[in-house]
């Protein structure tokens, strides 16, 4: 098995849509959806990081072991938010 | 320090030489998601108890400037994965010039955060003594909003000061990390120009790689959490 060459037209492909992307999130934050201005901001980040992960930085490509360590790691993030957040999102004093 | 390649005891092949490097590199990367982790819970908690100080705070920022600059580090991202591209096809030519185009789209990134850093002093926006959240806002819907916000929040100016606090904490971070990755796309450049860089042995090309495009993601983030707030007001 040799390392997995991606090619030039993929990473054009990708800059693209980030660019795109990049655009939505701008226009969409002019827009007034309420509570959801937040959501669809953070989820188009969270599909343009997706693909700089997959693609830019190949971990689409990598071994297995590599891919578990970097779910491993968003694991890990996604505890010290939710259990920080669940703690103060739920206190009195923020939203009482 | 000349490593080209060479197959080091440890290793059965250079294959698995190859990915040990970017698996290390990987694990490094995740102490720094950790990291900023501990930065953004922070900025959730602080935006969570203040949203209107933040909103306020967000819409002083200039969107031309960060949506430029947004557009110029993804760019500089892809560049950065043509020169992976260059070193891993062989084309030795190429690799310096990637390189150094991702050089010059960094260093266009950190000067246009200058122009911004400077006009926030000069709009006393810097948290400390001086700071003003009212200091420099002339459009009359917007004085009208802040005295509506000052209203329900009498220490706004205070809480604002926490979004400015948070703001400068996060892009200064961020942009310690582009100067450290400028620091080693210098190094990349030299050693590309010495012809180092070989479908052998690309290494330190695509290690880098990983740490950029790594800074490349906190700011993915940072733009919309900053500079995106309540823009619809």
């Amino acid at each position: 098995m040799s390392e997995h060459i991606v090619s030039p037209k993929i990473y054009a492909g990708i800059f693209t849509t980030l660019m795109v992307f990049t655009g939505v999130t701008v226009y969409a934050a002019y827009v007034n959806l309420h509570k959801w201005n937040i959501v669809i901001a953070l989820g188009i980040a969270t599909f343009k990081a997706t693909l700089v992960i997959l693609y830019f930085m190949h971990a689409r490509y990598s071994p297995r072991r590599t891919q578990l360590v970097i779910i491993a790691g968003v694991f890990w993030l996604a505890i010290l938010l939710a259990l920080t957040l669940s703690d103060y999102l739920t206190r009195v004093t923020i939203h009482g | 320090m000349h490593r080209t390649g060479e197959l080091y005891g440890q290793f059965e092949t250079l294959e698995q030489q190859r990915e040990a490097s970017s698996l290390g590199m990987w694990v490094f990367l995740i102490t720094e998601v950790m990291f900023f982790g501990g930065v953004f819970l922070t900025y959730t908690i602080n935006r969570a108890i203040y949203p209107a100080a933040f909103g306020i705070g967000s819409n002083t920022l200039d969107l031309r400037l960060g949506g430029f600059n947004t557009a110029v580090l993804i760019a500089s991202s892809f560049t950065m994965a043509m020169a992976v591209w260059a070193s891993q096809t062989g084309k030795k030519k190429l690799i310096p010039l990637f390189l150094t185009l991702t050089l010059v789209l960094g260093s266009v990134f950190l000067g246009v955060k200058v122009v911004e850093y400077a006009q926030k002093f000069e709009h006393h926006l810097v948290p400390g003594r001086s700071f003003q959240i009212d200091a420099h806002i002339e459009n009359q819907a917007q004085k009208q909003e802040l005295e509506a916000a000052f209203a329900k929040d009498p220490d706004l100016n205070a809480h604002a000061q926490l979004y400015f606090s948070l703001y400068f904490g996060m892009t200064g971070l961020h942009a310690l990390h582009m100067l450290i990755g400028a620091g080693l796309l210098l190094w990349l450049i030299r050693e590309s120009l010495r012809g180092r860089f070989t479908p052998q042995y690309n290494t330190p090309v695509e290690v880098v790689g990983l740490y950029w495009h790594f800074v490349d993601i906190v700011w993915i983030y940072l733009f919309p959490l900053l500079y995106l707030i309540d823009r619809h007001k």
